[in-house]
């Protein structure tokens, strides 16, 4: 696991090694790549002005990784991700989630499918571009958590710090995510295609094969 | 086999972000719970599934030159002026830049005091000029007395102030009169005293910015002076005679002035 506390160093030092992870991240949350070289070219300036505020020793990935987070929360993309999470609070957790489905987005017949459907022999049948899209189209607060976790191998407390939730929080968005992520792998593409087939296509970043 | 363990346990056992005491009892409950083993090996099979299928960008090398470049071009103008440049060199410039600001100070304070200087210079010359051809004058008085309380009610009247003459008896000094002058457009009082053989002036005026006779003792063509300000008034004694023969006079005014 990639704990990177006690960092200490001059800001080159400590922020270029994240440099291409940072990009990764960017890439899935704007799900453009234009738009990912801007967020992650103003989270550098920003992390650089505020340097003088990180204080030595503690988590520098968390902190990079909150400005990032941060600025893409204030561009267009961001505030609607905003605006879905507050319609998503974590205290209503059993509501639907907007444009998913139903308890994690998906209809009734797909989360009882999902619920008998073992993650091992899920995962194992996809194929990577099918978790690509299905990562895209979970809504970005669900998508941005994972990532975090399974992807930058954050534990709870960096993300609980990244994000600027409680840990509890943190486990019960995590969970819900990975739900949400579950019944999306369990329908097929085509009929969610069927459902939205413009905004599915907008928001499909080209990745390279 | 049903388990009643919270799933959320295990998820965090798979993410790694477990106490050593929960991983502990995680991992004894993994040995005897097939059920919760597998279910493990699955959330760590899809995170490893996820972590592969989510690293798919890399950012170009032409995009990272760009983003370092900002960052040094943001460095250089993000600092102060001094601390872009060597510091030792900012410390010679700085010095630098207080001794010409030092400098620059004492020229213009020197040239100011000087200029101060020089008017008082020329102003007592020009009250030495009064007294020289007051001396030269077939009439050096207009008001010829030696009794003081002859000579000052004289000036009442003539000048928007009064002064008090000291009482000269037992002294070296004898009052002779007075009459008006006018220096720098301004009237004022001359009184004229002998000591001896010597001739001495006393002038009397408003004290103002524009007279430029500063208070001290001077000595200029053989001509002792000692001036002062007193309530308002500006005292200026003036005579061929020694500076301490000058300073006992302007003692005596001074008292007389109190």
């Amino acid at each position: 696991m990639g704990n990177q506390t006690g960092n200490t160093g001059s800001f080159e030092q400590l922020a270029l090694p994240h440099f291409a992870s940072l990009y990764n991240f960017a890439c899935w949350l704007t799900q453009d790549r234009a738009a990912a070289e801007d967020l992650v070219q103003e989270a550098f300036l920003k992390a650089l002005k505020g340097f003088s505020s990180y204080q030595q020793g503690s988590n520098f990935r968390a902190w990079i990784y909150k400005i990032l987070r941060n600025t893409f929360l204030t561009t267009r993309a961001g505030l609607k991700a905003t605006a879905d999470l507050s319609l998503d609070s974590d205290e209503f957790a059993q509501e639907p989630v907007a444009g998913v489905g139903t308890e994690t987005g998906l209809d009734p017949n797909t989360q009882t499918r999902r619920a008998q459907t073992p993650e091992t022999i899920l995962f194992a049948r996809v194929e990577q571009e099918t978790i690509q899209r299905a990562l895209e189209e979970l809504p970005v607060h669900f998508r941005e958590i994972i990532l975090f976790c399974d992807l930058e191998e954050m534990s709870y407390h960096e993300i609980s710090l990244t994000i600027g939730i409680p840990l509890g929080t943190v486990m019960s968005r995590l969970s819900r995510a990975r739900k949400a992520m579950r019944e999306l792998l369990a329908t097929p593409p085509l009929s969610r295609l069927d459902e939205e087939p413009d905004s599915r296509a907008e928001a499909r970043i080209e990745r390279p094969s | 086999m049903i388990c009643d363990v919270d799933p959320k346990w295990l998820d965090a056992y798979a993410d790694e972000s477990c106490t050593p005491e929960e991983r502990d009892g995680i991992e004894g409950h993994l040995l005897v719970c097939a059920s919760c083993a597998a279910e493990t090996l699955s959330r760590m099979a899809a995170k490893r599934a996820m972590r592969i299928a989510a690293t798919c960008f890399s950012p170009s090398a032409e995009f990272q030159e760009r983003v370092e470049e900002s960052l040094r071009a943001e460095m250089v103008s993000g600092k102060s002026f001094w601390a872009k440049v060597n510091p030792l060199r900012s410390f010679t410039w700085m010095a630098q830049g207080i001794a010409v600001a030092v400098a620059l100070i004492l020229v213009v304070a020197s040239t100011a005091l000087w200029t101060v200087h020089l008017r008082h210079q020329q102003a007592l010359a020009e009250l030495l000029d009064i007294h020289v051809a007051t001396t030269a004058s077939a009439n050096p008085v207009d008001v010829l007395s030696t009794d003081r309380h002859t000579v000052k009610p004289w000036f009442q009247g003539k000048l928007p102030y009064a002064f008090n003459l000291p009482e000269l008896q037992d002294t070296p000094f004898k009052l002779i009169g007075g009459k008006l002058v006018y220096f720098r457009h301004t009237a004022g009082a001359q009184l004229v005293f002998v000591m001896g053989k010597h001739e001495i002036s006393v002038f009397i005026f408003q004290d103002q910015p524009g007279m430029f006779v500063t208070a001290g003792t001077a000595r200029e063509k053989g001509f002792s002076a000692e001036s002062w300000s007193e309530g308002g008034m500006r005292f200026t004694v003036l005579g061929d005679t020694s500076a301490a023969d000058i300073h006992q006079l302007a003692d005596l005014l001074r008292a007389a002035a109190r």
